[in-house]
């Protein structure tokens, strides 16, 4: 199941990030925007590893493409990305001895769960965990699921927060997805 | 530079509200050449933050979060719903929860509404006489049948003249219906069986580009927000209407409506602006059309000398017979794929109950898109994620089918909208009390509505797992009934041509002055009687 930069548009759109399909956000060659510093979107496809399901493959690109639009026009999403990816990343040392990306899949989901981010509540104005869930897991599983290849691993081409067209409703089963 | 929310020297019209029904009125009579200014308490909504609206919607916190229907006045915060300006009380004997039951600002609640539009049926004309209950209205189906045609063009519906209980009509919706979704397939096998004919919905929503506005694309999210505006908001008319040189001022609300000596004239609508001014917009008419409940409150904050219960009140109706839609549905669980959730309007319904005796009440069946949880919306409120999470989602979506209704209320007087003058909103006027309640002879006909519904269910082999009866029902935000229509001016607020009984030149649009609701979601008839209503006006002035 490889995601794809069509996924990161379309979850882009879902998300109220006008005019993705042009050149204000991306490059002429598709590569994210300078504006997210690497060691964030280092951080932040660690984190898409271990919240995303394991037979997702393309991240990278899906993950860079998705969060350099989602903070191209909006600094303060962005300082929120960048502070809570840093906190975490801290978190990571001081109880791991190691950065996230140096973790192992597992590792990696086990902070998180030991920091409590799987029951905390998305808060941008909240605790580490609550601006963890808020910043980087909702972001990303919202990235995965409003897009289609996430919402086909569940039987679904054209999720809520997608404009997928009126077809598809229609249909009995899911199409192919070059179909 | 502040905008200018300064009065129109010279208008001829006021609008007080820039929903459908105010703005219908706005646009047709701007463009028959008179000066038209609008009134609105909400704000103009900006259509480049509609997308930003959805997102919000979708995560957690966001009206997607709540329940599947109603959800609380939580619901209603997507549009700046809530706070001093709407404060309100409920008082009744079932809980009404009115801020998530509408929208102030250009366009009102059709920018958060559903978009189904049907005519009412002849039937709802005539409870009286053929029924004995409820009342009569003034006009009769073939009075309001050239308007319903209008008002099908003015919001762009997409239908099909497949419906074999439907009142007659004299020309094709100006769109072609949807097609029916998968789910309406399954559900079909099911109502053949228990002979309930299952037939389009007609839809304001473009299946094709219309009126300068894209067709649907599929973004799921119809209510409470569509970001490509395929789905009719009355922004369009509002449009319209300043296109053709009327003025629209919003974050605007009237405090009152002053008149004249005589007490038999409206001279002004007083109104307030952000800076706290207050400013008196004269016109020769004014049209009041700010939903079924401000209308009420607004007529009896305008009590005067002249008017010592209120305005257009010497019937002492006004605010009386206040009614909705009861919601009934069952839903469950088949074991095959029942493709939910891809957008977020139905395709079918079935009105075989609607003119029957068994109940009396009007019932329109729904076949909903949209049964069970959402992939996306699930995920973000989980305390899960990786592959357990993946494991959770397929188990939860996927061969949900549910079955809505909505169930007719007849009118009783004790149901009603009055000021609490115990509460002020943030200009200080007493904020509106609802008292709804829902009487013994609608809880049987809810009962007898789930009965059918768990048959279509049952025929289905499916594992019911929710209910919606009596005991759970609540209000389909169809605010009716609180300024009836009528000719007895002791016995209802407006005349057949909608203008009030006690004042000249006053006006009131909107479904306040439906004597009866049926069960046909009210905006077509909104629109129609909007059309008729800017007839007669454009005449008189």
């Amino acid at each position: 199941m490889n995601l794809s930069r069509r996924d990161a548009l379309a979850a882009l759109a879902a998300a109220g990030v006008v005019g993705v399909a042009g050149a204000t956000v991306l490059g002429d060659e598709g590569s994210a925007d300078a504006a997210v510093p690497a060691d964030t979107l280092a951080t932040l496809v660690a984190v898409a590893e271990a919240v995303f399901p394991s037979e997702a493959t393309g991240i990278e690109p899906f993950v860079e493409t998705y969060v350099a639009g989602r903070v191209a026009d909006d600094p303060a999403h962005r300082e929120g990305v960048n502070a809570a990816a840093a906190d975490l990343d801290a978190t990571a040392h001081d109880w791991r001895d190691a950065s996230l990306v140096d973790l192992d899949r597992s590792a990696r989901d086990q902070l998180l769960r030991d920091l409590s981010v799987d029951v905390a509540d998305p808060d941008p104005d909240g605790n580490l965990a609550a601006q963890v869930r808020f910043y980087l897991v909702n972001e990303l599983l919202y990235a995965f699921y409003a897009s289609p290849t996430g919402g086909r691993l569940v039987g679904i081409e054209n999720p809520v927060g997608y404009p997928g067209g009126t077809e598809s409703y229609q249909r009995a089963s899911m199409e192919d997805e070059d179909g | 530079m502040a905008e200018d929310r300064s009065p129109e020297p010279a208008a001829d019209v006021c609008v007080v509200g820039a929903g459908p029904a105010g703005a219908i009125v706005a646009a047709r009579l701007a463009e028959a050449g008179h000066d038209v200014v609008v009134l609105d308490a909400g704000p103009r909504f900006d259509l480049d933050d509609r997308t930003a609206q959805l997102d919000a919607h979708l995560r957690p916190g966001g009206e997607a979060s709540g329940t599947p229907r109603g959800g609380g006045d939580a619901a209603g915060s997507l549009w700046g719903m809530g706070g001093p300006r709407d404060a309100y009380t409920s008082s009744g004997s079932k809980e009404y929860p009115l801020n998530a039951a509408r929208v102030k600002g250009i366009g009102g609640s059709t920018l958060h509404w559903q978009g189904m539009v049907m005519r009412l049926h002849e039937r709802d004309f005539e409870l009286q006489s053929r029924h004995g209950v409820g009342v009569d209205w003034p006009i009769d189906y073939a009075d309001l049948r050239p308007y319903y045609a209008e008002a099908e063009r003015e919001l762009g519906v997409a239908g099909a003249a497949d419906n074999p209980f439907a009142p007659p009509r004299e020309e094709p919706h100006p769109l072609p219906a949807f097609p029916p979704s998968h789910s309406d397939s399954i559900f079909a096998e099911a109502c053949e069986a228990l002979e309930l004919p299952m037939h389009s919905v007609p839809n304001a929503r473009n299946s094709e580009p219309y009126d300068d506005a894209s067709a649907c694309v599929g973004y799921g999210t119809c209510k409470p927000v569509c970001p490509s505006g395929a789905k009719y908001t009355a922004e369009r008319h509002v449009a319209r209407a300043e296109a053709a040189g009327a003025r629209v001022i919003d974050r605007a609300p009237v405090q009152l409506l002053d008149h004249d000596a005589s007490g038999e004239r409206i001279e002004a609508a007083v109104y307030a602006t952000p800076d706290g001014e207050e400013h008196r917009q004269a016109a020769r008419a004014v049209v009041l059309a700010c939903g079924g409940v401000e209308n009420v409150r607004l007529l009896l904050l305008s009590a005067s000398d002249a008017h010592p219960d209120g305005l257009a009140n010497s019937s002492g109706l006004v605010g009386r017979y206040f009614v909705d839609h009861c919601f009934a549905g069952v839903g469950g669980r088949v074991d095959r794929p029942t493709r939910q959730n891809h957008v977020g309007f139905n395709t079918s319904e079935c009105h075989a109950l609607y003119d029957g005796e068994d109940p009396l009440q009007g019932v329109k069946l729904e076949f909903l898109n949209y049964a069970g949880p959402s992939p996306v919306i699930e995920a973000l409120n989980a305390d899960d994620w990786g592959d357990s999470l993946l494991d959770t989602l397929r188990e939860s979506y996927g061969t949900h089918l549910a079955v809505g209704a909505l169930v007719e209320q007849f009118p009783r007087e004790e149901n009603r909208i009055t000021l609490d003058p115990s509460t002020t909103d943030d200009h200080g006027n007493p904020v509106p009390d609802v008292r709804w309640s829902v009487g013994p002879e609608t809880r049987q006909a809810i009962e007898r509505v789930n009965e059918v519904q768990r048959a279509i269910l049952a025929e289905l082999d499916a594992e019911v797992d929710w209910v919606v009866g009596p005991d759970e029902t609540g209000p389909a935000f169809h605010h009716m009934g609180t300024t009836r229509m009528g000719t007895d001016p002791a016995e209802s607020v407006v005349a057949p041509d909608c203008r009030a009984h006690d004042c000249d030149n006053l006006w009131i649009a909107g479904s306040s002055v439906f004597p009866t609701g049926g069960a046909m979601n009210p905006t077509l008839t909104i629109a129609a009687l909007s059309c008729r209503l800017a007839t007669r006006l454009d005449r008189w002035l």
